[in-house]
């Protein structure tokens, strides 16, 4: 018992006031990724071409978030010149289009269905559907449960039956051996219905695209309400889009 | 005899023409009897070279020997005499459709076609997905029930079956069937593009980031002129010891949520976050992805990052020591722990289980040690058996570990950290040669195995992630165990699916 209590007193209380208080991350952490206009088309030709994702195109000067697994090649390979990444980890959109970014992203808030905010704004249970990939997006998922970010206290769960949820949160490139099952879950959710690809594996394939075993991109299967960007998404894009979205 | 199995050093190239090639029956003989004697498979795979299939065969005793020769179409199956080939052979059945005539458990790993085009060995027709040609092992008698668990599991983890045979609440066999994260990856890494590689390397298990990463990067080095300086050789270090923290301090804190002692779980569950915080303060993700690449890695070390290491290790170090303890001296967690899902040394021996699986079992094997690359050789890596097999073994095995890791650290931090970052996207390979990499990723041993033909394109990519060698010490944990306490089973391990699946 007074181990207990000793260690109760050492570790505190460490839950983040997010989002009354901005949270700042890492001065290496890649987030939102800007395009400089004025980069010669020579150099933004390089960049997409070492862009192991082929995630840029460089006519257009666009990246695409949902094939980007934001390792940051182009920004070093440019020097900052052509790409350069933000801390902003404010990544997710509700339409696959608004991925094809140079650096701006539209407000997601107005983006969302209204309905769901209406009927999920105060509760939301979510049935998490692994389907491939590499673990990664699940455990920033599972992170969000810790003291730190405690998803718990915005009315949002991760439930163990697709009965009691209120969506599903698809990782991973939806594998062949993965597809039945994961339409199987879906089905079990009532309607109306909400579905989060979370990573750019479920966004577009990710590393795996080209592969036969794999599909690429969720949206192809289902319809698809969230987009949450990243290989894996921060924790913190993971928590502002859900409560961007819902609340 | 026309020759024999040689020596091959941990992550040298080999001119393939001078790779031992004997004749079927040579090569079956030698293996088994290396094996039977004590050995170990670190990789046993088909390949097809110029319209030939062949087999290769990495073995390890206190070194490491390779031999291939032809792959016959039938063969009597090594397995039947000498249980650690068992999976592999269902591998390569599986992978070329090849018979290994008399394999106790022959059955499909990951449902998919081979790459020949062949009739599939198991009879599915691929054409359909998940097709079901797989009888399940059962149990007969009046009281016997079965209990079928996943794909979907119930918490966000990853998809697998799990096929309990009970008598009461007691399970008398397991059987577990994966292959539902299969992604094609060995494929992927012999046909895309070389600038993916990197990429896919990392993303074969997530939480082994770096492990997968440092493997495939020092099997590109041995194959290129490409090497890494002794700072990026540190840090890899450093980037292999901080995944094993943020993964066993996970484990630690998933073991006490499974026997509802919530605050260590809660305390743990943060302390991992902090760790996967220092990897991202070194290279940007949480997970160490973007940290190594061929020839080096694409982070340094300052003096500031590193300062800050130091003190947050510091502040955690007596924390994790006090959790630690919270946990291991409560009699309710031990009550738990101890005696469940004991996994004899004999069992484990025969599984092949490697990495703290293996040493909660006595097999002391720790590749850090044994076959050290990166900057292990410089550092002293105890040794960690114990006993008793069960899940307070597993546990403590992973304490032990946690507060060596924070000293191999702190030591590497103690010293200066110089490297050249790279990029490395272009490489050209060395023409028909072959390496094979082995390192100790936190679940255990891992290797990537790469061929190259005479133009130095990839040939085959093989990857052994250790949880191949450890499903099997899951399913016999559980016998005789209570079914409720499979959670605390399946955490005491904590094996990779998606690892497995490739
Ligand atoms: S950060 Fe994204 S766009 Fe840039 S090189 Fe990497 S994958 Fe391509
Ligand atoms: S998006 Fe990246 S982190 Fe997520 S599952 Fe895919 S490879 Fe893993």
């Amino acid at each position: 018992m007074f181990t207990t209590l000793k260690n109760r007193f050492e570790q505190g209380c460490r839950t983040s006031a997010y989002p009354k208080v901005p949270v700042e991350l890492a001065s290496r952490y890649r987030g939102l990724p800007r395009i400089v206009p004025e980069a010669s088309a020579e150099l933004a030709a390089r960049c997409a071409e070492i862009c192991p994702q082929d995630a840029i195109d460089p006519v257009r000067r666009l990246i695409d978030l949902g094939r980007c697994v934001f390792c940051g090649t182009c920004e070093r390979i440019s020097k900052g010149a052509f790409v350069s990444f933000t801390r902003n980890f404010e990544l997710s959109v509700a339409e696959k289009d608004h991925l094809l970014t140079a650096g701006t992203l539209p407000d997601l808030a107005k983006h969302s269905r209204q309905h769901f905010k209406r009927l999920f704004g105060r509760s939301l249970q979510l049935r998490q559907v692994s389907a491939g990939g590499c673990n990664g997006c699940e455990v920033d998922l599972n992170v969000l449960a810790t003291p730190f970010f405690d998803l718990a206290r915005f009315g949002i769960n991760f439930v163990a039956s697709p009965r009691h949820a209120d969506g599903i949160v698809v990782t991973g490139p939806v594998s062949r051996n993965m597809k039945q099952a994961l339409l199987d879950t879906y089905e079990a959710v009532p309607a109306p219905k909400v579905v989060i690809a979370v990573g750019s594996c479920a966004i577009t394939g990710g590393p795996f695209r080209g592969s036969p075993e794999i599909t690429e991109g969720l949206d192809t299967l289902l319809p698809v309400d969230l987009f949450i960007p990243g290989c894996p998404p921060h924790p913190m894009t993971n928590l502002h889009a859900l409560l961007k979205f819902f609340k | 005899m026309t020759g024999s199995f040689v020596e091959i050093l941990n992550s040298a190239a080999f001119h393939r023409p001078r790779l031992p090639h004997l004749p079927f029956a040579d090569f079956r003989k030698q293996a088994l009897d290396i094996v039977a004697s004590g050995g170990k498979v670190v990789q046993f795979f088909g390949y097809t070279d110029g319209g030939i299939d062949k087999l290769l065969a990495v073995l390890r005793t206190d070194k490491l020997l390779v031999a291939g020769c032809d792959a016959p179409e039938v063969y009597p199956s090594f397995t039947s005499q000498c249980e650690p080939f068992h999976l592999f052979e269902r591998e390569i059945a599986e992978q070329f459709g090849i018979l290994p005539e008399g394999h106790p458990w022959l059955k499909m790993v990951r449902y998919h076609s081979n790459c020949r085009g062949r009739a599939d060995v198991f009879g599915n027709d691929y054409k359909e997905d998940i097709p079901g040609n797989y009888p399940y092992y059962s149990v007969t008698g009046e009281e016997i029930h079965e209990v079928a668990v996943g794909p979907v599991h119930a918490g966000v983890i990853e998809p697998g079956h799990f096929r309990f045979n009970c008598i009461g609440e007691r399970v008398l066999h397991l059987e577990i069937q994966l292959g539902y994260q299969h992604r094609g990856i060995e494929t992927l890494m012999q046909k895309a593009d070389p600038k993916r590689l990197p990429v896919i390397a990392e993303s074969i298990a997530g939480d082994t980031t770096v492990g997968h990463g440092v493997s495939m990067a020092q099997a590109i080095e041995a194959l290129t002129s490409v090497q890494p300086d002794a700072g990026a050789k540190m840090i890899r270090t450093i980037g292999l010891e901080l995944e094993r923290l943020a993964n066993h301090i996970g484990d630690m804190g998933a073991l006490s949520g499974d026997v509802a002692f919530l605050p260590p779980a809660n305390y743990f569950g943060r302390i991992r976050g902090d760790f996967l915080n220092m990897t991202l303060l070194i290279c940007g993700n949480r997970l160490g992805k973007g940290l190594v690449r061929p020839g080096g890695v694409r982070f340094s070390i300052d003096s500031e990052i590193s300062r800050t290491l130091t003190e947050r290790i510091k502040e955690l170090e007596p924390q994790i020591r006090h959790v630690l303890d919270l946990l291991l001296l409560t009699p309710g967690a031990l009550a738990r722990f101890e005696g469940c899902g004991a996994v004899s040394h004999d069992a484990a021996g025969k599984l092949g289980l490697v990495g703290p699986a293996g040493r909660a079992s006595g097999l002391s094997y720790d590749a850090r040690r044994c076959f050290p690359k990166e900057y292990y050789a410089h550092l002293n890596i105890p040794q960690n058996p114990k006993s008793t097999g069960d899940v307070f073994a597993r546990a403590k095995v992973r304490a032990d570990e946690i507060m060596q890791s924070i000293q191999i650290i702190r030591s590497l931090l103690s010293r200066p950290i110089e490297t050249r970052c790279v990029e490395g996207s272009n490489f050209d390979l060395a023409p028909s040669s072959f390496v094979v990499t082995v390192n100790e990723a936190w679940r255990g041993e891992l290797s990537h195995c790469v061929l190259t033909d005479a133009d130095g394109r990839i040939l085959r990519y093989k990857i052994k992630d250790p949880s191949f060698h450890n499903w099997n010490g899951l399913a016999m944990s559980l016998r005789n165990t209570g079914i409720s306490d499979f959670p605390l089973n399946n955490k005491s391990f904590n094996l990779s699916y998606c690892g497995f699946d490739l």
